[in-house]
């Protein structure tokens, strides 16, 4: 049985979002190559999430429940993984790109000498000279191109994928499986790189990637009085504020808020671009929205290339405007 | 307690002219002739930590990158911020590697250096923008490693603690050395080269390495470069992002009422 791997990745006990958008893809990809689909799952007391992998698809769970594993641990989650991984010998494994999993997978991929693909924006199988190949795509030069990259002799083929890039499916509580709990098999001198806390951090607190509105600025505003408009704009119309990497990097927004190619990629159901004009580098961060719309006083702005809905204007004219009608909308904000 | 440390940088395209490199439709290749090069900026901000490592404990910052051998120019800036002696990695053989091979060729490079306590790297280039390759290169050189470093505290020559940015928050890690940590731009600001200090660079090292340097300390040439490396570019094509734009246009309070209403109608409120 050519096996798919999901390494799920839970937090505090709760599983992230990112793993199960992944186990839907392997679900997809195992019918392709008539393979299964198995999670690994790391931590501690973390039993309960095994059943909800298996609610979201996974045939199989490999469950490794330990007290050292609590917090993420460099140097032991990529032991045991690779390890796990030599044994079931799978096709394919998917890791979520979170700061953890682009930490994880590369040491992993190290371990097993294997290829591995980062940020995939999509993933299917062709036969390549008569072999089942992992077709996955990545953007290139700042989203400019799409790279398709496979790894023709290797196994496991190794790829990591953003949180939001793929659907979540829905879970069934029908759906059987296996759980099997593995023995974690290290100890405390195997760890010289030991986390010892987590500590929260509001400044480093939302997750953009979930919000279903978002309002974007660009550099644009800067000449426009700055981000006040656009803050107010957000609130107006209950959505979270972020921006591309000028904006990042004139301090207007945290770097968690920064949206595009080298920054967070986001598919709300809205998303409005206030005054950046629309750089591939920064529109390839939203280009899955529902609906985009383009404000921008500039009406050759490559921006309305992207976009549903365009508006050309000066921002200090159209932006209050916009404000007054959301709040008619909701007149609690 | 001098503490010796190792950076690995890059020179990488410059992301303001990403818009400018094309495809050649007919061969399927990247068209990037003319394109401006800087040293990845992440990198910058790892010199940056190690020459202020060196300025509070004492001790040596050696460059490393591999590449072309106009990447010997990204090594200049660095020996001209500060660093001490610089090592380039540079073969034919080692062209077309992808992370798990650059990874492979650079612990070659850390090899030949010799003495460390620590190597650090930016968390990732904004070319592949991929960020695998400090984990990579801690596994073959069998040490701890961390990434998304937003601050290094060392302890002594032995042991530091870092902290590791998470989505929520962050970690603080304690790792014994030598290990490979990896920084995100936001962990210092870096200095810009003086004038003397550019005077200076031209007098320090600058070691020219190999494939053959790398084969005798034992690695294997069948790993490096393109035929080392597990992945292929099997074909690169245009983005296809488009949308069909509807513009809406009016008085300002005009335009704002016709958009609230087209929200509406796709659903989007």
């Amino acid at each position: 049985m050519k096996e798919i791997v999901v390494w799920a990745e839970q937090k505090e006990n709760r599983l992230q979002p990112v793993s199960l958008e992944l186990l839907e893809k392997a679900r997809e990809l195992s019918d392709q190559i008539n393979g299964s689909v198995v999670a690994v799952l790391m931590g501690h007391q973390c039993r309960p999430q095994a059943d909800e992998l298996i609610h979201y698809g996974a045939s199989r769970v490999f469950c490794v429940d330990d007290p050292c594993l609590s917090f993420y641990q460099s140097d032991l989650y990529p032991k045991i993984l690779a390890r796990i991984l030599s044994d079931i010998s799978p096709e394919i494994v998917l890791i979520g790109g979170t700061t953890i999993g682009m930490d994880l997978a590369p040491r992993v991929a190290a371990k097993l000498r294997t290829g591995l693909t980062a940020h995939c924006v999509n993933l299917n199988i062709e036969t390549i000279d008569g072999k089942d190949q992992l077709i996955q795509v990545v953007p290139g030069w700042g989203g400019n191109m799409l790279v398709k990259i496979i790894c023709p002799e290797r196994r496991p083929q190794m790829a990591t994928v953003r949180p939001g890039v793929m659907e979540m499916g829905k879970p069934d509580k029908n759906r059987r499986g296996v759980v099997i709990p593995v023995a974690a098999g290290v100890s405390e001198k195997d760890i010289k790189s030991k986390t010892i806390e987590f500590i929260r951090d509001s400044s480093e607190d939302i997750s953009i990637e979930e919000a279903d509105i978002i309002v974007s600025g660009g550099f644009g505003l800067d000449s426009a009085g700055g981000f006040a408009l656009i803050e107010e704009l957000a609130r107006a119309i209950r959505g979270e504020v972020a921006g591309t990497r000028p904006a990042f990097d004139q301090g207007y927004i945290p770097e968690f808020r920064m949206i595009g190619q080298s920054g967070r990629t986001v598919k709300p159901r809205l998303f409005i671009s206030v005054g950046a004009s629309g750089a591939i580098h920064y529109t390839t961060g939203f280009s899955k929205s529902k609906v985009i719309v383009g404000i921008d006083k500039n009406p050759k702005a490559p921006i309305f290339d992207m976009a549903d809905l365009g508006i050309v204007g000066d921002l200090r004219k159209i932006i209050p405007c916009l404000i007054e009608e959301f709040k008619k909308e909701d007149p609690q904000k | 307690m001098p503490i010796d440390i190792i950076v690995c940088i890059k020179q990488v395209p410059d992301p303001e002219y990403f818009d400018k490199i094309t495809l050649d439709s007919a061969t399927g290749t990247i068209r990037r002739t003319g394109i401006p090069v800087i040293t990845n900026p992440a990198d910058r901000h790892a010199v940056e930590e190690a020459l202020r490592i060196r300025e509070e404990f004492g001790g040596s910052v050696t460059v490393l990158t591999m590449g072309p051998p106009q990447a010997r120019k990204s090594i200049d800036e660095a020996l001209a911020m500060g660093a001490d002696r610089g090592a380039l990695l540079c073969d034919q053989v080692f062209a077309g590697a992808d992370t798990l091979s650059t990874a492979y060729i650079l612990s070659g490079g850390i090899n030949l250096i010799g003495r460390y306590d620590l190597i650090l790297c930016g968390n990732e280039t904004v070319d592949g923008s991929t960020g695998q390759v400090p984990a990579q290169l801690s596994e073959f050189l069998g040490l701890p490693h961390t990434t998304h470093a937003r601050r290094i505290d060392m302890i002594d020559d032995r042991r530091a603690v870092i902290e590791r940015v998470v989505e929520n928050g962050y970690l603080r890690v304690e790792m014994e050395l030598p290990a490979v940590v990896a920084v995100l731009k936001r962990i210092n600001t870096y200095r810009l080269p003086t004038v003397m200090g550019i005077m200076e660079a031209s007098q320090k090292e600058v070691l020219e390495l190999g494939c053959s340097a790398c084969e005798s300390l034992g690695m294997n040439s069948c790993d490096m470069g393109l035929e080392g490396s597990p992945t292929r570019v099997a074909e690169v094509f245009e983005s296809p992002q488009r949308r069909r734009v509807e513009m809406l246009t009016g008085e300002p309070q005009e335009i704002a009422k016709q958009l609230v209403r087209r929200l509406h109608q796709l659903d989007a409120l």
